[in-house]
């Protein structure tokens, strides 16, 4: 079981940390900011309750080095504003070590300039390449970059003979950079891009963008952005009688799009995601099973409601930091932050983490299957 | 697909988002018919028709057809509330300070609509079963039906209620001049409580009427009332036919633009005409001057 392999290694560091250190039980205070309510809520909603789970787990079982782990959460509401002045307030007055999200690109790429001046590791929970590439001294990254995304998407649909596909994207900071990796991406792939359509993440009527891709030789649609748009896409597309194979990003994989695009319109959806999403087509030898199958339950026994990708982009982000902390056996800001750069080959539930001094992601394509929604669920694809 | 079943589909696309922009201009152009007062709060009234169906039909577990008339009454309290609260008292004031309360009372609805119902994005289900419908290589959801139908009806309902009933003519003389209607017998205060009913009505009627299309949110509110307002400037203020034309030409033009010209540029294609009409007929294209309503 995986909660017993915690227990035993927080067992190990209760008993190193109260030999070296005494009895101090100073908590070890880590802050995170996910975007609770506001439209990214179905990332950042999941992300609150797996953090608190986790320290209630991790207290449960010991703490760190001894000490009690207090995650402080913050909601930025999905405003980058309102991340930027919770991220003052976690280093100014909650004085955290370490910071965990935020779930947006967007918020994440508007703290990084704060994280930085004040040397604190951040593991973010948004998508964006760019937050990790060029590479950042404190700011690391646990779900798979849009250019994995998009590699994954291209590899799939290349292999189905297609080679010619309508982008639709959203202007906000996820669609634009996901529309930047699918045009840099798709020679490399053998794809010509016949359409590249834009929607505002506020509208809610995308039938003359896909008229207009209707009307194009197009093979394939492929759409990035998070929800609502990519809901209002589907059922436009269905309502335009659009055949044309749609592919989405793994921005819209939780059960909240389905229910905003309707099952009916949703069906036949493919889209590149974690491998939690379809856990039980896992095969049982695999090395993310366990704690795949493990935060699973945890997570539905506890709240009732399924897990979705991004609670599992916030789980990945505190172990890394327990980790990181337990081979540092410091929980200092600089200590954590080079300790995480040398984790290698760590499973978690969005994939094998490889830290390096190049790579603050450190995830291969490989951290993503194609599914595709199947009757209201993800089917995973070979 | 060729040339003209895509432009078909533009124009339908068009109609259809125009129509809730043209309910919206209704809405604003019944409260300046007898206030003068530009209703800031038009666009939340659509929000909360949409968002109170929403949520009748989950939390309450009322059906889809109970849940659209409770929500459109609902609303239309809310809207009588909005006058006897923060209107009727301040009786007298200016114009200004009037449309400045009711830009604070579309700030509070939004952040009661937030605090009651989340942040969330919603879907309700269209009024009537069946997929798309085929015409001339366009196709139009049987839901568009109900809201061009839903958009005509009501527009006739008031051209019939403003010209031919003695309480349309009041409110009408409300507007023109409130000393000499009261002098006339003419109830005014009821007549601007009227007005706000009516106008959260068709407000509701074009939210619940659109939900199942766009899905809804707390905030859809603050976009539909700007829209609403263009279309009400476009089609002549304070002229109901003009308003709901007003919004379908903008829904159109803005449905065209994404298709023809730029998809990124859909808002601003629709202003730039509007800005353009009105250099040529500051009154709009139904509007009468101004000399000729006294």
């Amino acid at each position: 079981m995986h909660s017993k392999a915690i227990a035993c290694l927080i067992a190990l560091a209760v008993l190193a940390g109260a030999a070296a250190t005494g009895a101090a039980a100073e908590p070890i205070r880590i802050g995170a900011i996910f975007s609770v309510t506001g439209p990214a809520s179905f990332l950042g909603e999941p992300e609150r309750n797996t953090v608190k789970m986790l320290e209630e787990s991790i207290n449960k079982g010991g703490g760190v080095l001894g000490r009690p782990v207090e995650i402080v959460v913050y909601d930025d509401e999905t405003d980058a504003t309102k991340a930027v002045t919770a991220v003052d307030r976690l280093l100014k007055k909650d004085r955290v070590v370490a910071v965990v999200g935020p779930s947006t690109s967007g918020s994440t790429l508007a703290i990084v300039p704060k994280i930085e001046e004040a040397k604190i590791p951040l593991v973010s929970c948004a998508a964006a390449k760019k937050i990790v590439d060029p590479v950042k001294k404190w700011v690391f990254k646990t779900p798979q970059s849009d250019e994995l995304a998009v590699k994954r998407i291209y590899q799939y649909a290349a292999k189905n003979g297609i080679k010619k596909v309508a982008i639709i994207t959203a202007s906000d900071a996820f669609g634009a950079a996901g529309r930047e990796e699918l045009k840099a991406l798709a020679a490399d792939a053998g794809i010509a891009i016949v359409a590249d359509e834009v929607y505002g993440p506020k509208d809610t009527d995308m039938t003359a963008q896909l008229t207009k891709i209707k009307g194009t030789d197009a093979q394939a649609i492929v759409c990035w952005g998070t929800n609502p748009g990519p809901a209002v896409i589907a059922r436009n597309r269905v309502q335009l009688g659009i055949k044309t194979p749609l592919y989405m990003s793994h921005g819209v994989a939780s059960p909240k799009f389905i229910e905003l695009a309707g099952a009916a319109n949703a069906e036949g959806i493919l889209l590149p995601a974690g491998r939690l999403i379809s856990e039980p087509q896992v095969p049982a030898g695999h090395p993310q099973k366990k704690i795949l199958a493990g935060y699973i339950k945890d997570y539905e026994t506890k709240f009732k409601q399924p897990v979705s990708t991004f609670g599992g982009y916030a789980y990945d982000a505190i172990m890394l930091l327990v980790q990181a902390i337990q081979t540092a056996k410091s929980a200092e800001p600089a200590a954590i932050r080079d300790a995480l750069e040398k984790i290698k080959g760590y499973n978690a539930t969005t994939g094998e983490f490889n830290f390096s001094e190049k790579d603050h992601n450190g995830l291969t394509e490989e951290a993503f299957v194609m599914v595709r929604i199947t009757k209201g669920d993800w089917e995973m694809l070979k | 697909m060729t040339a003209a079943s895509a432009l078909l589909q533009y124009v339908i696309s068009g109609v259809t988002v125009g129509a809730t922009y043209g309910l919206t201009a209704l809405g604003f152009t019944v409260i300046y018919n007898t206030t003068e007062i530009i209703n800031f709060a038009q666009g939340e009234f659509v929000m909360l028709g949409g968002m109170l169906a929403v949520f009748a039909l989950r939390w309450g577990g009322v059906p889809l057809p109970l849940a659209v008339p409770l929500a459109v009454l609902i609303v239309t309290a809310v809207g009588v509330l909005v006058d006897r609260v923060t209107i009727r008292p301040m009786r007298g004031r200016s114009t200004l300070t009037l449309i400045i309360i009711t830009i604070g009372m579309s700030i509070l609805l939004r952040g009661g609509a937030m605090l009651l119902f989340g942040k969330d994005t919603f879907s309700l289900p269209a009024f009537s079963p069946g997929g798309p419908i085929e015409i001339g290589g366009a196709t139009v959801l049987p839901q568009t039906l109900w809201v061009v139908g839903i958009t005509l009806l009501t527009v006739a309902g008031m051209k019939v209620f403003f010209e031919r009933t003695l309480s349309g003519k009041a409110m009408l003389a409300c507007a023109c001049d409130r000393k000499a209607a009261s002098l006339m017998g003419i109830h005014v205060d009821s007549m601007v409580t009227l007005s706000f009913a009516f106008s959260a009505l068709v407000g509701a009627l074009g939210g619940v009427i659109l939900a199942p299309i766009t899905l809804t949110a707390y905030d859809v509110g603050i976009l539909l009332g700007v829209k609403g307002f263009a279309a009400c400037i476009l089609g002549g203020l304070g002229n109901p036919f003009g308003a709901v034309v007003g919004g379908v030409i903008l829904g159109v033009l803005e449905s065209l633009g994404a298709g023809l010209v730029s998809s990124g540029y859909k808002d601003a294609v629709a202003f730039v005409i509007l800005l353009g009409l009105l250099f040529v007929r500051p009154s709009g294209l139904f509007g009468a001057s101004r000399a000729e309503r006294v």
